[in-house]
């Protein structure tokens, strides 16, 4: 009998041949079992073969080697082999709660998720009251993923106390944040994990309907969760009578449009509406009127995606992890000029030196590493000599800088942070919804004055305008796409000072060779 | 009624003409006569019972709808953070360079294996011209 090899369908796994490759494998007469990422970006195209029980990894692939392992049986000393894939470096140090399936089974094959213990957390959601439900999840200590981390209990309990019977979750998955892909890749390595939380945050708050808001630059998971929400659906795991414990809960897939506002909790509403993602002025919270004004919780996927763990092994066994108010498992990412890109689920605390050096390698290029944008397009340059932070909430904030998303990007010594001072002013102005002045006319203005200090215009009185720019941003902009730009500024701004001075072109490392 | 009415009717009424869904149904019209004229936007207007106005103002805040044809073998190519940091501004500029021009995106979620593209819906990891160019006729010819 042939033996099965996994193989990742996940897309970044495909944008460096996994096709081809599974293709050789079919060729070669093995079955091969299509499922998401570990994770290790670097080696993919990775393939997994059992072996005693174990899955032996091989990678990366090209087409020839992948016909040579089928043709030598997969030999131990190949140039490929890295031995058993849960025991790498990599694997063993991480705690995957949320990754715990992802990478090891078919994302749409429900008797592997069934058997890898998918379903418990839901059944134990089922089980308890709603009331049980918020107490677990407050006591977890869960925040949120998507950039804020705001309680995630807080919010259920605040939507659970609201009157009447329509109520939404909603999945954000609209992931803009340059240097993330972690909803990406579980929704195409275990979708049902995202489907479990919502119907979880559903029974919590009494809502019967979900809207997950998928960006349309993700074609491969838009396809994973639809056909997943169908099979969750044609097997009684979703839909009328969940699992038959009389619990009703529907999930609609809308996709996003190339609008990076639409990630804010109520331009995507507005989106979801039908409507301009405009931001919304708050009050009212959507906890209170959110969706078509109706009580709502809007949700980051990896938020939803934890609680189905926490439901199953409790709140106290959550909060146990981490580091002091940063409970529980943060999916860190390592993106850029990276020589080990890729996704790292870790309990919060590890050192940022230790994420970007032990794990990633330094940068790809062989070059020193100069700087490293944490959090997404709104998130603070950090410089290379400042590494050594504990990787928590609280003590990003400490050293102005934040966490976001998780997304961890990596420069080396080439990059001109004028340039990148230059381009998070431009974002904001491509990206701004337009409904408020500071952010609208800020952003247009900054990357014009960048421009110009790049140019070597008066560039001490345009600092000082792009600096009072950047505080008037920061303190009446209506939401944090203008509000928190000039983090990305401002630390470009004092922590590469020399970037900024006139000739700055004509740096030492760019004559030098 | 014209046949591209016909397929606006379709398209509008598999939403059940909710003008919720207005997003859905433009990534729908743009997919199927690839672009969202404002012929299109009329006959949405229409069927869903709101202001072309409405439409327009949508179509034109999302950066996924052209009001003219778009080739289907363009090239998306990210221009954000992560690819910048490995050099996708040189490779936009080579891609000039040999005359193709490329859609500006940020980011596709391929930020471990920049530069990313994307071409017809397929992502391309650790791009450079020659694979861009090469995936752009493959699209060409397919
Ligand atoms: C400009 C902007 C873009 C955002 N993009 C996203 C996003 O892509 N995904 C996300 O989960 N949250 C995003 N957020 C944060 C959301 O507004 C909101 O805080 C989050 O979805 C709440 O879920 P959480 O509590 O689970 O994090 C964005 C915020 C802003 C201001
Ligand atoms: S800060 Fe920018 S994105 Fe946010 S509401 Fe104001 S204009 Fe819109
Ligand atoms: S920044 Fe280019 S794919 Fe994410």
């Amino acid at each position: 009998m042939a033996d099965r090899i996994f193989l990742p369908i996940d897309a970044a796994a495909r944008s460096v041949g996994a096709d081809a490759v599974a293709n050789a494998f079919k060729d070669a007469g093995y079955e091969v079992v299509r499922t998401g990422s570990r994770g290790m970006l670097w080696l993919e195209p990775l393939a997994e073969i059992e072996r005693d029980g174990k899955r032996v990894g091989f990678g990366p692939l090209t087409v020839a080697a992948a016909s040579e392992l089928a043709a030598q049986d997969f030999p131990e000393n190949h140039a490929t082999s890295l031995g058993p894939v849960e025991a790498l470096d990599w694997m063993k140090a991480q705690s995957r709660l949320i990754f715990a399936r992802c990478g090891v089974i078919d994302p749409l094959d429900l008797d592997m998720f069934e058997a890898a213990g998918g379903l418990k957390g839901l059944k134990a959601a089922l089980a308890r009251s709603p009331e049980e439900i918020v107490e677990t999840i407050t006591t977890s200590g869960l925040r949120g993923r998507g950039g804020a981390g705001f309680p995630a209990g807080i919010k259920l309990k605040t939507a659970a106390a609201q009157p009447g019977a329509e109520k939404y979750i909603c999945a954000n998955a609209d992931e803009g944040d340059s240097g993330t892909f972690a909803d990406r890749m579980l929704m195409e390595g275990d979708p049902g994990q995202l489907i479990a939380g919502m119907i979880i945050a559903g029974r919590a708050i009494g809502a019967e309907t979900g809207y997950i808001y998928l960006r349309s630059e993700y074609p491969d998971a838009i396809r994973t969760l639809a056909a997943a929400l169908k099979a969750w659906e044609d097997r009684g795991w979703l839909g009328e009578d969940i699992l038959q414990s009389g619990q009703r809960f529907h999930i609609h897939l809308r996709r996003g449009a190339g609008s990076y506002v639409c990630g804010e909790e109520s331009a995507m509403l507005e989106s979801l509406e039908g409507k301009r993602g405009q931001v919304r002025a708050k009050p009212p919270i959507p906890a209170i009127s959110g969706l078509f004004g109706k009580p709502t919780i809007i949700n980051n996927v990896l938020t939803l995606a934890s609680m189905p763990w926490i439901l199953e092994h409790g709140g106290d066994a959550y909060a146990a992890r981490g580091h002091e108010r940063s409970t529980g498992t943060q999916a860190f990412q390592l993106a850029g000029n990276i020589r080990r890109g890729g996704l790292l689920e870790l309990d919060f605390g590890i050192s940022l030196e230790r994420l970007v050096e032990d794990f990633g390698g330094g940068t790809l290029s062989g070059r020193p590493l100069r700087a490293v944008q944490l959090g997404g397009p709104l998130g603070a340059y950090v410089r290379a000599d400042k590494l050594d932070v504990p990787m928590d909430y609280e003590s990003l904030a400490a050293n102005g800088a934040m966490l976001g998303h998780g997304g961890i990007v990596v420069f080396d010594e080439s990059v001109d942070m004028a340039a990148q001072a230059e381009f998070a002013m431009e974002f904001c102005a491509e990206e701004s919804c337009g409904k408020c002045t500071p952010c609208r006319i800020g952003a247009v203005r900054g990357r014009e004055t960048l421009a110009k200090i790049r140019k070597g215009v008066d560039v001490s009185a345009n600092l000082d305008l792009v600096e009072d720019l950047c505080t008037l941003m920061a303190d009446a902009s209506l939401c944090a796409m203008g509000g928190l730009t000039p983090m990305p500024v401002m630390s470009a701004i004092r922590d590469f000072p020399e970037d900024f001075e006139p000739r700055a072109q004509a740096r030492e490392a760019d004559v030098v060779e | 009624m014209s046949h591209h009415t016909d397929g606006i009717a379709e398209i509008c009424a598999h939403y059940k003409d909710e003008p919720s869904a207005l997003i859905e149904i433009l990534h729908d019209v743009q997919a199927r006569f690839g672009h969202v004229g404002d012929e299109a936007a009329r006959d949405i207007a229409a069927r869903l019972n709101i202001t072309r106005a409405d439409v327009q103002g949508v179509r034109s805040f999302y950066s996924d709808f052209t009001t003219a044809p778009a080739s289907p073998a363009r090239i998306k190519l990210c221009r954000a953070e992560a690819c910048q940091a490995v050099g996708s501004e040189a490779l936009a500029a080579a891609l000039t360079a040999r005359g193709i021009e490329t859609e500006i995106v940020y980011c596709l979620g391929n930020c471990a294996l920049g530069p990313a593209a994307m071409v017809q819906g397929r992502l391309i990891g650790r791009a450079d011209a020659d694979t861009l160019e090469d995936a752009r006729a493959e699209a060409l010819n397919g």
